[in-house]
């Protein structure tokens, strides 16, 4: 189910046959918006994953959502868009505010895992810091050592990470094997290894606060 | 590219710019720099190799990065392979320092430790005939101003990357009005999540979209201040 996600656009049905509302999510965090969608029995909510790789070029992030929010629309009676600013600068707020619609908050998928003040906390503390989500430390080498080319050229690996001094790996769940993959990720990019168990942080009273809304006249 | 070696020293002139434009796009820096020792040697001036060969490379890599052909890694490759061009040329150019666009002082701004834009920029200003002055990543407001003092540059770069730290652009600027120097140099900032009217609205005199951009608007601000301080 997951690896598609990298690339392609993945929808997920609820379970019910109407009253349907869409959140239209990141595919790096597919699994915790369906979890947080299944531990709370929303059944009349789908989801809708552009491609997770779109995290790696933000420029392209407000284009995709623009583009899905008008094929999209009028087939729901209320969306919400699963992204925080995600590098866009502001760029996506502007697609969001012509569609009327909200998204989550913050300015990157580590800010809404770890808790926005969190997140800044730990900035101020380290500027330079890498993190890794579950989803980030699945997919390591997929998007990091072989999508920027790393494998290829080893040298890259200097030139992109040179300046980082720890890598922070934020945990949605406990699972062993993921604690590997962001413990290995560390020491490939030689950096000091940091866990710290979030959860699934602002994404879940973000969402609830969504879905329990009424709906517009 | 075939994988047939080539002969960069049997090449004609042209034909060797040429090549060295396609090995600068594929990030041969051996190549780059075994090809400007050549140009050097038929007695090209360093700073036609520098803008012939790899200043309008970089330019074509430039473009195909602005069109989503090429991405972050092999341009990163490509400026790696500019570095090894330019550090064959740089004491030449040195030499005719005379002829140089003025200084820049560069910066990643204070919380942001993202260089590969700033490093781009740079480089390609070097090419453009400034001398750089690179203050790297995390610069606290203190850090520009007293590169500002000591250097006196004609212009202030400023890079983020991120959304949480490119306000802190703004904190630079409005310093630079409260100590009554802001005029007193050209300020250019870029990264990633900017644009024209973040650059507007935080008072900057342009928002440079890319490396070749920031060139190019350096050289376009520094000569047009220098005509209007020569025809007041």
């Amino acid at each position: 189910m997951i690896e598609p996600l990298l690339e392609d656009e993945v929808a997920f049905a609820g379970a019910a046959a109407e009253a349907r509302v869409l959140v239209l999510a990141c595919g790096a965090i597919a699994r915790e918006v369906l979890a947080v969608i299944s531990l709370n029995g929303w059944t009349h909510v789908d989801v809708r994953c552009l491609p997770a790789r779109l995290h790696s070029t933000p420029d392209r992030i407000p284009g995709a959502v623009d583009a899905k929010l008008a094929e999209l629309s009028g087939r729901y009676g209320r969306v919400f868009v699963a992204y925080a600013d995600c590098g866009t600068g502001g760029a996506l707020d502007l697609v969001l505010d012509r569609h009327d619609v909200e998204r989550l908050p913050g300015a990157h998928c580590y800010g809404f895992l770890a808790g926005n003040d969190a997140w800044d906390a730990m900035q101020e503390q380290q500027p330079a810091t890498f993190y890794l989500t579950d989803f980030l430390a699945r997919h390591f080498d997929a998007l990091v050592v072989r999508g920027l080319g790393i494998d290829r050229h080893p040298e890259l690996k200097t030139m992109m990470f040179g300046n980082y001094r720890r890598l922070v790996y934020l945990a949605q769940t406990d699972d062993p094997a993921l604690d590997r993959s962001a413990e290995d990720a560390a020491a490939f990019l030689g950096l000091a290894y940091e866990r710290r168990r979030t959860g699934y942080g602002e994404l879940v009273p973000s969402l609830t606060r969504f879905v329990r809304e009424p709906a517009r006249a | 590219m075939s994988d047939e070696e080539i002969d960069l020293g049997s090449l004609p002139d042209e034909e060797l710019v040429k090549q060295m434009h396609d090995d600068l796009y594929d990030g041969l820096a051996p190549e780059i720099a075994e090809g400007t020792e050549i140009l050097l040697e038929r007695g090209w001036s360093a700073e036609k190799t520098l803008t012939e060969a790899l200043v309008e490379g970089m330019r074509i890599v430039g473009i195909d990065f602005r069109d989503g052909i090429l991405f972050v890694p092999e341009v990163l490759l490509a400026a790696n392979a500019m570095k090894a061009g330019m550090e064959v040329l740089r004491p030449l150019l040195s030499e005719s320092s005379a002829d140089r666009m003025g200084k820049v002082v560069i910066g990643t701004v204070k919380g942001d430790i993202h260089d590969i834009g700033k490093n781009l920029v740079a480089m390609m200003l070097e090419g453009a005939g400034f001398e750089v002055i690179d203050l790297g990543i995390n610069n606290a407001v203190e850090s520009y101003l007293a590169a500002l003092e000591e250097h006196k540059p004609e212009i202030l770069g400023m890079s983020a990357l991120l959304t949480t730290t490119m306000p802190y652009m703004k904190v630079v600027i409005d310093t630079l009005s409260e100590q009554g120097i802001r005029d007193d140099v050209i300020v250019l900032v870029g990264g990633a999540p900017l644009n024209e009217e973040f650059g507007k609205a935080i008072g900057a005199d342009a928002y440079c979209r890319d490396a070749a951009v920031a060139a190019e608007t350096a050289q376009a601000l520094v000569l047009a201040r220098r005509s209007s301080v020569t025809a007041s």
